[in-house]
């Protein structure tokens, strides 16, 4: 019970970070309809700047930092996909790989074998909760989250940014004709996504983990069962997802000792056979709109 | 004009028997150093084939496809394998009927992923597709004594009745015009028969009728429905020879290899694949062909005269080594080429008489914009 009770919890701020991330692609896929392949790689660019100005400035002003560079990132991956203005969407996407691994090749060869930390206040310090114990940083994680979702929502129903954004995901064309600036809406999902996935990071770089390593982009990656079992278009769905996927996640990791001949890393491979389930059930996700072939 | 026309036409077969020609001619004039980089992208190309007529005709974006190359590898380094070896299962067949056997497994993986492949259209598929290369990943990390785990298993070589087609140090001495042909050399031209048969069976399905259909299918699905193409059929069968093709270049890199490790197979390589069918424009085989040596055998060349290029670093230093310039290269490339060329490079060859578009994947029309 007290195993079950500390993987629920862990599983639980993990879902929150994964929400993030999720919402970060579904953002940038409402707001333009690229799904954008590099945004791992942004996370681990916006802590990898991070750490390097931490040391100098302090966790927060590196943090800032941090946030601002995943934020010029992907307005910059924006800029990219505009170019090729004309393209599908989906070679739009394959582009945004193009650029992934760049880089991430890069990235790579500049992290070697460091652990990028940003000196959070948090440190390794653990708080107990009715006997169960979970990192600072995750109670953090959740708060935070809490907090960024629901301003986020608040924006998208009530702000005049939100409505040209919905207006814009559900209808292009239509919302276009309605004078709703698409170069607006489309920046600010950039922007968000790129936020949004650097604020994710930071948790990551966090206690219990040790700090993020080059394959760090690929744990950003593990969002993205979460945004297709939530749907690639829904914000709600995204985080469900994330938190679908984190407590399963959690779960697992917590009893794969008991079942060892699933082998070490059954938790980091839980998500993307979730994923394959649900989409055997559901191929539009849980809130995902369907395809409406009109003849 | 006719005469114009008998020229071009006569001009395809003719370049194509010229450059048949001169690659039966390369082993004996270059050494192994540079077969072997021939091989690895000649296998590359055969998986990349398989991708564009996935990606390019039927418009399923993958990034799977070192997945299903991995499971061609693995397969025919188990049925081939020793039987009785104490640290990796084997089944001890003879490595030709292994190496059949092997591609067979990988169609089967492919279809094995159509129930889910089949429903699912553009983002949700390219994305899911993300799914099995860590589901890969997980199996050739854990499945140890099929797959070595992390320390990845040895390949034995090829033999057909005995006499070894591929292999570090063959025991059958072969010399050709003084020119002595070891397991690099034989592997070549295995390669090369390979190849072409490749591109002749991918040519004649993707102009024949299950190519039309596949088309039409990417094109607009309704359409295709209408016309009696079964849609949920055509797709599997998309995803089927994808990845039986993708087995072929996985058994090839295999050989070539001589070892396999899951780190062969991951994400990036997976992405690498698809960067090679968006550089030689997707849809085209010739363009797959010519994405694959580029990608493929760029980090081997750079790795080979990294000594005289000033600004290589040495091999595992955190500099600029061959690997990280290339990859960074053909990164830059795809994005260049979906900027400037979105037909990408097989669209210079074309003559303007044919639709520009056409290899393009397809933009949703709006009736079907609502993802």
């Amino acid at each position: 019970m007290q195993l079950f009770a500390q993987q629920l919890l862990l599983g639980v701020s993990l879902g929150a970070i994964y929400a993030l991330v999720a919402l970060s692609f579904t953002t940038i896929f409402q707001g333009t309809k690229v799904f954008n392949l590099a945004q791992g790689t942004v996370m681990l660019l916006g802590i990898f700047v991070a750490a390097q100005a931490a040391p100098h400035t302090g966790f927060w002003l590196a943090a800032l930092i941090g946030l601002a560079a995943g934020a010029i990132a992907t307005v910059v991956i924006w800029g990219l996909t505009l170019a090729a203005r004309g393209s599908s969407h989906l070679t739009m996407t394959i582009m945004t790989m193009g650029v992934q691994v760049v880089l991430v090749s890069e990235l790579t060869r500049r992290i070697g074998s460091d652990f990028l930390t940003t000196k959070d206040p948090w440190g390794a310090s653990v708080w107990h909760l009715a006997g169960v114990g979970i990192p600072a940083a995750r109670v953090w994680a959740i708060i935070v989250a809490i907090v960024l979702v629901g301003v986020f929502f608040w924006a998208l129903r009530s702000t005049p940014w939100g409505a040209a954004m919905r207006a814009s995901s559900e209808d292009p064309v239509t919302a276009e004709l309605l004078g709703i600036s698409e170069r607006r809406v489309a920046s600010a999902a950039w922007l968000i996504g790129g936020v949004l996935a650097v604020v994710a990071g930071i948790f990551l770089a966090a206690a219990p983990n040790p700090g993020l390593d080059y394959t760090s982009h690929l744990v950003a990656l593990s969002a993205i069962p979460a945004v297709v079992i939530g749907g690639l278009d829904s914000s709600e769905g995204a985080v469900v997802g994330g938190l679908i996927v984190g407590v399963v996640q959690g779960l697992v990791t917590g009893y794969a000792g008991h079942y060892s001949f699933l082998g070490a890393d059954i938790g980091a491979v839980t998500p993307y056979i979730l994923m394959v389930v649900v989409l055997l059930v559901k191929p539009h996700g849980l809130f995902g709109s369907k395809e409406v072939a009109r003849v | 004009m006719s005469e114009r026309r008998l020229t071009t036409h006569l001009a395809k077969p003719a370049a194509a028997g010229i450059a048949i020609v001169v690659l039966l001619l390369v082993p004996l004039y270059f050494d192994a150093s540079w077969t072997i980089i021939g091989v690895f992208s000649m296998g590359a190309a055969i998986a990349a084939i398989g991708l564009t007529i996935l990606s390019g005709s039927a418009g399923q974006l993958s990034l799977a496809h070192a997945a299903f190359m991995a499971v061609g590898a693995y397969a025919y380094a188990f049925f081939a394998g020793v039987r009785g070896d104490e640290h990796y299962a084997g089944l001890g067949l003879p490595p030709l009927a292994a190496a059949v056997l092997a591609v067979v497994v990988a169609g089967i993986a492919g279809l094995a992923f159509s129930p889910v492949a089949a429903r699912l259209r553009g983002f949700y598929l390219g994305v899911s597709t993300i799914g099995l290369v860590f589901i890969a990943q997980w199996v050739m990390k854990d499945a140890a004594r099929l797959t070595g785990g992390v320390n990845g298993r040895s390949v034995e070589p090829l033999t057909v009745g005995g006499f070894e087609l591929s292999g570090s140090n063959p025991t059958h001495q072969l010399t050709v015009l003084g020119v002595p042909f070891g397991g690099t050399e034989r592997l070549w031209y295995v390669s090369l028969l390979l190849l072409l048969a490749a591109i002749v069976a991918a040519a004649r399905i993707l102009h024949a009728r299950p190519g039309r259909a596949l088309k039409l299918v990417r094109d607009n699905e309704s359409a295709a429905a209408a016309m009696g193409i079964s849609v949920q059929r055509a797709k599997a069968t998309a995803f089927i020879l994808s990845s039986a093709f993708a087995g072929v270049g996985g058994v090839l890199f295999a050989l070539a290899s001589n070892f396999i490790g899951s780190g062969n197979f991951d994400l990036l390589v997976s992405m690498s694949y698809l960067a090679m069918v968006v550089i030689g424009g997707l849809g085209s085989v010739g363009g797959a062909v010519a994405g694959a040596v580029f990608v493929m055998a760029l980090p081997l060349l750079l790795n080979k005269f990294s000594d005289s290029i000033p600004f290589l670093a040495a091999p595992g230093s955190n500099g600029y080594t061959a690997g990280v310039v290339a990859q960074i290269v053909y990164g830059v490339v795809v994005v260049a080429v979906i900027i400037g060329r979105p037909e990408g490079v097989a669209s210079f060859f074309r003559t303007s008489r044919r639709a520009p578009a056409a290899g393009r994947l397809p933009t949703p029309s709006p009736a079907r914009q609502t993802l």
